[in-house]
């Protein structure tokens, strides 16, 4: 998808101003944060599960050729197919070669971020292959020409009433006096159209939490039900998936489950975990006919030698999202492109480039919010600032931020020069607010002031009164 | 260090130091009342966190360095602050990582630097304090203290002791004012955003005084509270359990008593 990263503030801008946007964003806060609190409450290992999932993937990352190799011969051996794309590009042409050997023209789509990484319904639209999106968040998001909003609720910036909109705008059938105002009769349009869609594809591609070394298969969690239909009607079957999705053995996913479905929603499972390995074999009642996955790099085995390596331990589950006051703020479409919230903060800049989304590692409080809910323990604060320094060594810092920051380090690094402007500081500052103890103007803090007052020095700097105490002392 | 007099040295913050010293002689008074010998180092100035959030190492480091310098040898660093505190606490071993002259410094200054809440409870074992508040407080976890460096019931403990005083809970105390540092400044509508918000559950909370343990928060609440023209006072927490809080709060009028000093 086209980035708008480049233009984060003015999205954020945008974004805080948003009515709707502010009613929709609320629910993020309540829901998920309660809901996996209370999970997490119930649950006295969960700590030490945060631990053994963080080892299973550390273990996994540090062998990673290994265990993506002994992947592949497992998929082989059970009559599938992996695919090697080193960018999003290869992947988008071998998803619409192996579209095109099936003579596709519809396709259905479990929920994928890869998916939304290489942009592949554009690309299949472009070539004539109408792709469906079946989960219902990313059916809606469909019909609006919009990327999702957060990683497992991509309609999370939506409320009933523009969803409903949305459905008589495109299902041009529905009766007017059809009720549509409670989110089961949303749920029921949308499944009564997709039934339909579920049989008329000749395509499934859906995406994976997981991918097991040990047995070659792919793992979706899932809570709808529609990537079971998606990935066993069709006659091919496409798994979308990142390199960094592979573990070793079930053994680990059942570890790693038991965090994830906590962490995302406070469910203690998703509703459907489906593994699939391979094609139909003879005897199976049902199934594809062909098993593909096409394996996406895109710059993730560079990632892996770089300070940024701990974010592919990453599962997707939203969390870091979910408790970040910046994503409450502004929602997942002012990032700007497929993955927002902290995480999005870190993988985007180096997916798209940090000259694209230099904006993101910048935009955080550092409140570490998001690393102490991470089921996977990645430092999320300590990625962006590393996305910092990287930006200051290029000069991909703002000029103006560049030099001021100089110059308060050069005075920082001079205590007794330093004492001297802080104690005019004082003076002036508590000069300008007068008998009021605060300023609402100030030159050159607009930043500051256009939101709230600034707050008045008491007029002296505490190291002046101290050395002030001690002569008195001393005398 | 003598066993029942440990040296301290007091890490005076830059905000503190700028803005409202008598958080200072707040977090001495309570230093000496814990049994503690307080000196401040004159060579010290900030923290380095504004490089150190900027990407900025080169400078990060020689500030870092510094305040190696300039507080080695005391038994106890301590600030009045949980963000500095936490700066040196987790932070500076890491910018020395690699570094076999200050890595081993900056561990050790790492090793006996604290929060002063935490200082005075986990190692002085202080649990009650003798000051008077008449009011209704509520209590703002600053980030970096709460998780950075585990302080959360501190604060609270010390509090419950001061004759007085309610403490109040506001929702969500543990979530970030916004602040940021110079994210408030480079991020201005998505810091009001949050900040709007923390108001909010500040003035929802019913108590008469805003308390936290670090400036750069408290100044930020306090604008945004006198912005909307909400009566809650703000102040730091040292103030409180100094005894010291009868002077203006923070971002209030001229015109009343002088801050101590």
């Amino acid at each position: 998808m086209e980035s708008t990263a480049r233009a984060f503030k003015d999205n954020a801008r945008a974004a805080v101003a948003d009515p709707q946007l502010r009613r929709a964003l609320g629910h993020v806060k309540v829901g998920f944060i309660e809901k996996r609190a209370k999970a997490a409450a119930r649950l006295p290992e969960f700590e030490a599960l945060r631990d053994a999932a963080r080892d299973i993937k550390d273990h996994t990352l540090a062998h990673l050729d290994l265990y993506l190799e002994r992947y592949e011969a497992r998929v082989k051996a059970c009559g599938g197919e992996v695919h090697w794309c080193r960018d999003a590009a290869a992947a988008r042409d071998t998803v619409l070669a192996i579209c095109r050997r099936a003579g596709a023209r519809t396709v259905t789509k479990g929920k994928s971020m890869i998916g939304e990484e290489i942009g592949i319904n554009d690309h299949l639209e472009a070539n004539g292959i109408t792709p469906v999106e079946t989960d219902l968040g990313e059916y809606i998001i469909q019909l609006r020409h919009e990327p999702p909003s957060h990683i497992i609720a991509p309609a999370v910036h939506l409320t009933k009433d523009l969803i409903e909109a949305d459905f008589r705008a495109h299902h041009g059938w529905l009766p007017a006096q059809r009720s549509l105002s409670e989110a089961r009769e949303l749920v029921d349009e949308a499944r009564t159209v997709l039934r339909d869609r579920f049989l008329a594809a000749d395509v499934g591609i859906t995406g994976a939490n997981f991918l097991v070394a040990e047995t070659g298969s792919s793992i979706i969690v899932t809570n709808e039900g529609n990537g079971d239909l998606t990935q066993a009607l069709p006659r091919v079957h496409i798994v979308l998936a990142s390199l960094e999705k592979a573990v070793p053995t079930l053994e680990d996913v059942s570890t790693i489950l038991r965090v994830l479905a906590r962490s995302a929603t406070g469910q203690e499972f998703s509703t459907y975990t489906t593994v699939s390995t391979g094609p139909r074999r003879p005897g199976d009642a049902d199934g594809p006919e062909e098993y593909h996955v096409v394996l996406l790099d895109n710059g993730r085995s560079e990632m892996l030698g770089s300070e940024f390596r701990d974010a592919l331990r990453c599962i997707r589950c939203g969390a870091c999202m979910n408790h970040c006051p910046v994503y409450h703020a502004i929602g997942g479409h002012a990032y700007g492109w497929v993955y927002p919230g902290p995480i999005g903060s870190v993988l985007t800049p180096w997916l798209i480039g940090v000259e694209e989304a230099g904006n993101l590692p910048n935009a955080s409080t550092f409140c570490g919010r998001c690393e102490a809910v991470c089921p996977m323990r990645i430092p999320l604060p300590r990625m962006l600032r590393h996305w910092r320094e990287r930006e200051f060594e290029r000069h991909l810092t703002p000029a103006k931020a560049r030099w001021g920051l100089k110059l308060w380090a050069a005075l920082a690094r001079r205590p007794a020069a330093y004492r001297r402007v802080t104690a005019v500081q004082a003076r002036l500052l508590k000069a300008w607010a007068g008998r009021r103890g605060r300023v609402s103007r100030m030159p050159l803090a607009g930043g500051w002031t256009a939101h709230r007052d600034l707050p008045a020095p008491q007029g002296r700097t505490f190291h002046e009164l101290w050395a002030a105490r001690r002569r008195g002392v001393a005398s | 260090m003598t066993a029942d007099r440990p040296r301290v040295g007091l890490f005076v913050t830059c905000l503190v130091d700028l803005f409202r010293p008598s958080v200072g002689f707040a977090a001495v008074a309570l230093l000496e009342r814990a049994g503690c010998a307080v000196e401040v180092p004159a060579a010290q100035t900030c923290c380095g966190q504004p490089a150190y959030n900027s990407g900025d190492r080169a400078d990060a480091r020689a500030i870092a360095r510094q305040v190696l310098d300039a507080f080695e040898g005391y038994d106890y660093v301590v600030a009045p602050s949980g963000s500095c505190a936490g700066m040196l606490r987790e932070h500076y071993p890491r910018l020395f990582a690699e570094d076999p002259v200050d890595g081993p410094r900056a561990r050790a200054l790492a090793e006996r630097t604290y929060e002063l809440t935490s200082f005075l409870t986990d190692v002085r074992g202080v649990t009650e304090i003798e000051a008077r508040f008449d009011g209704s407080v509520t209590y703002h976890d600053s980030c970096s203290g709460l998780r950075e460096l585990g302080v959360r019931e501190q604060p609270r403990t010390l509090l419950a002791s001061v004759a007085g005083l309610t403490l109040t809970e506001m929702a969500e105390a543990d979530v970030c004012c916004g602040f940021g540092g110079t994210f408030c400044v480079k991020y201005p509508e998505i810091s009001d955003t949050i900040v709007s918000e923390k108001a909010s559950r500040i003035e929802a909370s019913g108590a008469g005084t805003l308390l936290a343990g670090d400036m750069g928060c408290l100044m930020n609440m306090a604008g945004k509270l006198q912005r909307r023209g909400a009566k809650v006072r703000v102040r730091h927490v040292a103030e409180v359990l100094a005894g010291m809080a009868d002077g203006p709060a923070i971002g209030e009028g001229a015109g009343e008593r002088p801050a101590e000093g």
